[in-house]
């Protein structure tokens, strides 16, 4: 097989060095902080180290939590403060860590006009709790997640692809899953050409 | 009821005469992926019984093209121009959320010029995308000529974009850090005309259809969802307002000078077809509002900020939303201080209100499926990704 170089060769634009002027006047970049108020204090006091850090970052404040809580934590914030709506929610692949799978709610309150994110990391494998029951938004963005990351959701009434053919193999999103790669013999049996390449 | 399901074991000669298969319960009907008024390719399995829609369930991913993965193996620059392909019909606005995004996680503040051109250059947009909605909705339900009204007007829209990046479709319209070309010769008096041109064209518009029978019978009461439902399912923009939640991000979290305008925040009270079609067609009326009031407060000045060449954001992540014409577009981006995005997902607006199509159609008629379709206002570009 010929040397095809994996992924995208280096950016020549990335390896240029930045103009030698430093960027003048920079504003201070932005860097966490600790965030703290009687929110994350009751949370703290309820879940005691389940609530790993609370922190702000750019302004926007979000919680690092326990897998083992993640499904109270996000119940609580519904119940108690307010946060009914689930805007988002999405995984991040760090294929090098222990728990490489972080799994992000972002929550919303109309009342307060305000915006949470709730972050917890999963083994792989392993399964994170369905918000199914609490959101019905959650079904088609955990079926996202499940087809680009492969992590399954506990009590999820329809897991399947919702992206990707039902048959494929591999979640694409996954940082070990070449851009060019796919699935060649699905694509051989459905499209009837050798690849889509 | 109960015993219909003998007659698919048992032998054609044992079922009783008069009952035919005609009156089972349910009646499975395919819709899409290629059908002209699935405005793309969604494939919709609808369950029937006669012509009452019992369950329908939503195949989507026929245009998946992995722009997620795309913007992992680009510099956060080269990922610019494929936000356009999102919602193609509001490319502008995709673009100036996935800036927003990434001016935030760069701490950058935008010079007030590129912000006013921006909210100009964003409402045209919004008029530009509801006016495809406009045509191919009503074109859907059956009357023709607005559709070459709506298309008609959109060209002068268009016309602007060209003169002002080269582009009518896929803008590529700014860049991080501000705007990449500054208004042309012109550009404000283009704008104005536009502005006084098409208030009296969208009364036009209205007359057309507002009050016409077959419309009234074909949207009201068609596609109902109430205001909890919405929230339940994250639905957001013009869906949510016609159920009569007042929620506009302009409003309520205003970004790029949006604070400076004076304008309202259509609602619905029913929370049906028809309500959202009021919504959208004034919300029409109030992008002419600001665009007039930014055009007119226009102010000399820079147009970009100072970004480096080589756009290496501080490690972290930041959720930034914008009200794009469909709904709440956020960008979630996460850098490992690196020249590409670790990680970017889209949070898209049609994707999410789509998936309440099965919740509004369940008990409605065959041909109403495709009044909600259309009043979903989804594009598949950006649901499928």
């Amino acid at each position: 097989m010929p040397d095809v170089p994996q992924g995208n060769p280096p950016n020549p634009v990335a390896a240029q060095t930045p103009p030698a002027a430093a960027p003048p006047a920079a504003a201070p970049k932005p860097a966490p902080k600790p965030w703290d108020c009687e929110l994350v204090q009751q949370l703290k006091n309820t879940y005691g180290s389940g609530i790993r850090d609370a922190a702000s970052f750019a302004g926007q404040n979000y919680l690092v939590v326990d897998r083992a809580v993640c499904h109270d934590v996000l119940l609580n914030l519904y119940e108690q403060s307010s946060y009914t709506s689930l805007t988002d929610l999405t995984a991040v692949h760090y294929p090098k860590d222990e728990l490489p799978f972080e799994i992000v709610w972002i929550l919303f309150s109309m009342a307060t006009n305000e915006r949470v994110r709730v972050k917890a990391r999963f083994a792989e494998g392993e399964a994170a709790p369905t918000v199914t029951d609490r959101w019905v938004a959650a079904n088609w963005m955990e079926r996202e997640v499940y087809d680009m990351f492969g992590v399954s959701f506990t009590g999820h009434p329809d897991l399947r692809r919702i992206l990707m053919p039902d048959e494929w193999t591999g979640h694409p999103l996954r940082k070990d899953y070449d851009p060019h790669q796919q699935d060649d013999e699905w694509v051989r049996k459905n499209l009837g050409i050798e690849s889509g390449r | 009821m109960s015993d219909h399901n003998q007659f698919y074991d048992a032998p054609l000669e044992e079922v009783e005469p008069g009952h035919t298969f005609l009156d089972s319960n349910e009646l499975i009907l395919n819709m899409g992926p290629q059908h002209p008024s699935t405005h793309g390719v969604l494939r919709v399995i609808l369950k029937l019984d006669g012509e009452k829609v019992n369950d329908l369930e939503c195949v989507v991913g026929y245009l998946h093209r992995g722009i997620e993965k795309v913007a992992e193996h680009r510099t956060w620059a080269q990922f610019g121009p494929f936000v356009d392909r999102l919602d193609y019909t509001a490319a502008v606005s995709n673009s100036l959320g996935y800036c927003l995004a990434v001016e935030k996680l760069l701490g950058v503040e935008v010079p007030k010029r590129a912000q006013y051109l921006r909210v100009i250059l964003t409402e045209l947009c919004r008029l530009a995308s509801h006016q495809v909605w406009l045509g191919t909705h009503v074109l859907d339900i059956g009357a023709v000529t607005p559709l070459f009204y709506a298309f008609r007007d959109r060209e002068d829209i268009l016309n602007v974009f060209e003169k002002y990046c080269g582009a009518r479709l896929t803008t590529h319209a700014f860049r991080i850090g501000g705007c990449r070309w500054d208004a042309y010769a012109g550009f404000a008096a283009e704008v104005l005309h536009i502005c006084d041109d098409l208030g009296p064209k969208i009364d036009e518009y209205k007359d057309l259809i507002t009050g016409n029978r077959i419309w009234l019978q074909r949207t009201k009461n068609v596609g109902y969802i109430s205001a909890e439902d919405c929230i339940a399912y994250s639905i957001t923009g013009p869906v949510l307002r016609g159920s009569g939640v007042e929620w506009d991000l302009r409003k309520k979290q205003p970004y790029s000078s949006y604070e400076d305008f004076d304008f309202d925040i259509p609602t619905g009270t029913a929370g049906d077809t028809f309500d959202r079609y009021v919504v959208r067609v004034e919300e029409m009326h109030q992008s002419i509002r600001i665009i007039r009031q930014a055009t007119e407060g226009l102010m000399e000045g820079p147009i970009t900020a100072k970004v480096p060449k080589v756009i290496k954001p501080p490690a972290g992540e930041v959720y930034v939303s914008i009200e794009a014409p469909k709904g709440e577009l956020g960008f979630f981006l996460v850098s490992d201080g690196s020249a590409m995005p670790y990680r970017l997902r889209v949070r898209p607006p049609s994707f999410i209100n789509l998936q309440a199509l099965a919740k509004m159609a369940r008990g409605s008629l065959v041909a109403d499926v495709v009044a909600i379709i259309g009043t979903l206002d989804i594009v598949l570009g950006e649901v499928d990704r």
